[in-house]
């Protein structure tokens, strides 16, 4: 179903009252100095964001809910929402689209609903879940993706994804990415169009660390609270509970971890554990401050609509800021790493015979003038074809030398070849003749 | 809708389209192939074909663990290498950095980890708390204690406890290749 029919059942019509848009319609309507000169005023410019344009958002929380209700208000009206979490009471002081009758309810779907109730003749369809449920055909539907999310390797997971979503053949598969991320008073914005900027995982070693304490401070001279709960989680539990994992979301689990460290604390003369804090720690929350969250899905929000309008120019590509003393933000442009393992490297598209082994298709690399590769180790994402070293894995991969590539490569597959000559990786797209 | 397509830096980028590999998954086959260990280190993997859990055993050539054969485990998640890998000692050994339980405190497997760090970084790093051990970041207090002010009696407990001899009580690993 086509979002335009989805409004109409909806009868949005009927709820755009007269000037709803004024002040969107000022920069809609006409051209402006710094405007795209590709941008047309008017009419299409206007159905395309309000009746063509479909987003996703990534996450419901606290950047979540500021993104769905300002994409709502600026007149984005076919919105998708993807979130896995459940509403906790602690997430009520600035996740304002939930109440204390959500609390237990999935964050997707109170969202979607609040939004849907609040301003007329939007759609939000929300799904609660994880965003690896989902498959190409389902991100390759939208227009553009905005993430508010906290989690790193989610964040790796989509920007891989719409990375490798890109086909050269087909324009409408590269989706621009707008990343938001906040911690405390820091925070971050920032656009992405996945094999033309920098990506998420480019910038990765940029990445703040959780604070992790040495081990030998948490063992013997702890001073802070943070010392006696690490204490409990690092080195405590696995000592009592052996191969048992710990489960962060388990009431039970934190409370065994608060009375250990509250002990310990007690011990070494520390105030300040807590069940809150000792969550806190184990799980790396850092105090989400609300109006952090709302600067940040601002920028966001602003940037997927000049994406979405060609309005005025977008970011280029990396928005910070810092508010810890005062407010302080920078706008630079991160450059793609060469040696990115999701967007760098090289993709090249090889034909070889179906006859072909292994070991044929090694001597080729390393004869190949364009791509002169010392030692390559090659495998596919389910498995290792032959790896150079360390000596066991070779003597276990050796007898694939003998094998023909065609027995353990589909047609179309990608074989990827690490090697110490080239900066990271490189895919070989495999083509049977 | 910004039409992204027709800027002419696409075509080039484009065409750098990337297999479904993960990147944590490529790393480690990067990190692994590229490994330059010297002959006192060696890698073992229960299952070839898993690349993210595997034992390193270290043999020191010199100094007061010579002769020791020391084996950590290595676990590494889908996160890596923006997370460390998890690395603990499966034996009971005499060390100020290394606890009973098996804990090392080396501050690149925590509070000093980057991913621009990798397996060989952690490798090396462990092997050099065989030549030198540090009393300062202590994780075993007694070993600590003795290294600092007994040189002589650390010496004797090093050697003891690698015979799987017993110190205070307590039972070591026989670590003697
Ligand atoms: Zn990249």
């Amino acid at each position: 179903m086509s979002s335009h029919e989805s409004t109409e059942q909806n009868g949005s019509a009927s709820h755009d009252w007269p000037d709803r848009y004024h002040h969107i319609d000022q920069v809609l309507d006409k051209p402006g100095p710094r405007t795209d000169p590709g941008f047309a005023p008017g009419a299409e410019v206007k159905t395309f964001l309000r009746d063509t344009c479909k987003i996703l958002v990534i996450g419901a929380g606290g950047l979540g809910c500021e993104i769905l209700a300002n994409l709502a208000l600026t007149g984005f009206k076919d919105i998708h929402v993807i979130d896995m979490d459940t509403i906790d009471i602690s997430n009520l002081n600035r996740q304002f689209l939930f109440r204390p009758k959500d609390v237990g309810n999935p964050k997707a779907i109170v969202a979607a609903d609040y939004i849907m109730k609040r301003v007329p003749g939007v759609v939000v369809t929300p799904y609660y879940g994880k965003i690896q449920d989902k498959d190409d055909d389902y991100y390759l539907q939208f227009n553009l993706v905005i993430c508010g999310l906290d989690s790193v390797e989610a964040r790796r997971w989509i920007n891989a994804t719409l990375v490798n979503l890109v086909d050269p053949e087909n324009p409408e598969s590269l989706k621009p990415l707008i990343d938001g991320g906040t911690e405390g008073f820091k925070g971050q914005s920032r656009v992405i169009l996945p094999t033309v900027t920098s990506c998420y995982e480019c910038s990765l070693d940029m990445l703040n660390k959780p604070t992790a304490f040495p081990i030998c401070t948490i063992a013997n001279t702890p001073r802070l609270p943070e010392h006696c709960i690490e204490w409990a989680s690092v080195l405590e539990w696995p000592k009592v509970h052996g191969e048992k994992k710990m489960d962060t979301d388990d009431p039970e689990h934190i409370g065994w971890l608060y009375s250990v460290a509250a002990a310990r604390a007690k011990e070494f003369k520390i105030e300040g554990v807590t069940w809150s804090l000792t969550q806190g720690v184990v799980k790396n929350i850092i105090p989400a401050i609300a109006s952090t969250n709302a600067i940040i899905a601002a920028s966001c929000c602003n940037e997927a609509f000049k994406i979405a309008t060609s309005s005025a120019a977008y970011l280029n590509n990396y928005f910070m800021l810092i508010g810890t003393d005062g407010v302080y933000s920078f706008t630079f442009e991160h450059e793609r790493r060469p040696e990115c393992p999701v967007c760098g490297g090289e993709s090249v598209d090889i034909s070889i015979s179906r006859e072909w082994t292994v070991e044929r298709l090694i001597e080729m690399l390393v004869e190949k003038q364009d791509i002169q590769i010392k030692k390559p180790s090659l495998s596919t994402p389910d498995k290792q074809i032959y790896l150079q070293a360390p000596p066991q894995l070779e003597a276990a991969t050796r007898p694939n030398l003998e094998k023909k590539v065609s027995d353990l490569v589909p047609e179309g597959g990608e074989i990827t070849i690490t090697a110490s000559s080239l900066p990271f990786s490189l895919s070989l797209k495999i083509q049977y003749r | 809708m910004l039409k992204i397509l027709s800027m002419k830096k696409n075509q080039e980028a484009a065409a750098k389209k990337k297999p479904k590999t993960s990147a944590a998954q490529i790393r480690v086959q990067k990190d692994l192939t590229e490994l330059d260990l010297p002959s006192t280190m060696e890698t073992h993997f229960p299952d070839a074909a898993d690349l993210l859990n595997f034992t390193l055993t270290i043999r020191p050539d010199e100094g007061m663990y010579k002769g020791g054969s020391f084996k950590f485990s290595f676990a590494i998640n889908t996160n890596y290498p923006h997370d460390p890998p998890k690395v603990k000692c499966t034996q009971t050994i005499y060390h100020p950095n290394v606890d009973l339980e098996g804990n090392v405190c080396l501050n690149i497997l925590r509070e000093d980890w980057k991913p621009v760090l990798n397996l060989n970084s952690v490798m090396v790093g462990l092997q050099y708390l065989f030549l030198e051990p540090n009393a300062d970041d202590p994780l075993n207090k007694e070993a600590a204690e003795d290294l600092r002010s007994r040189r002589d009696q650390f010496l004797q407990n090093v050697k003891n406890s690698m015979r799987g001899g017993s110190l205070k009580g307590r039972q070591y690993d026989n670590v003697l290749a």
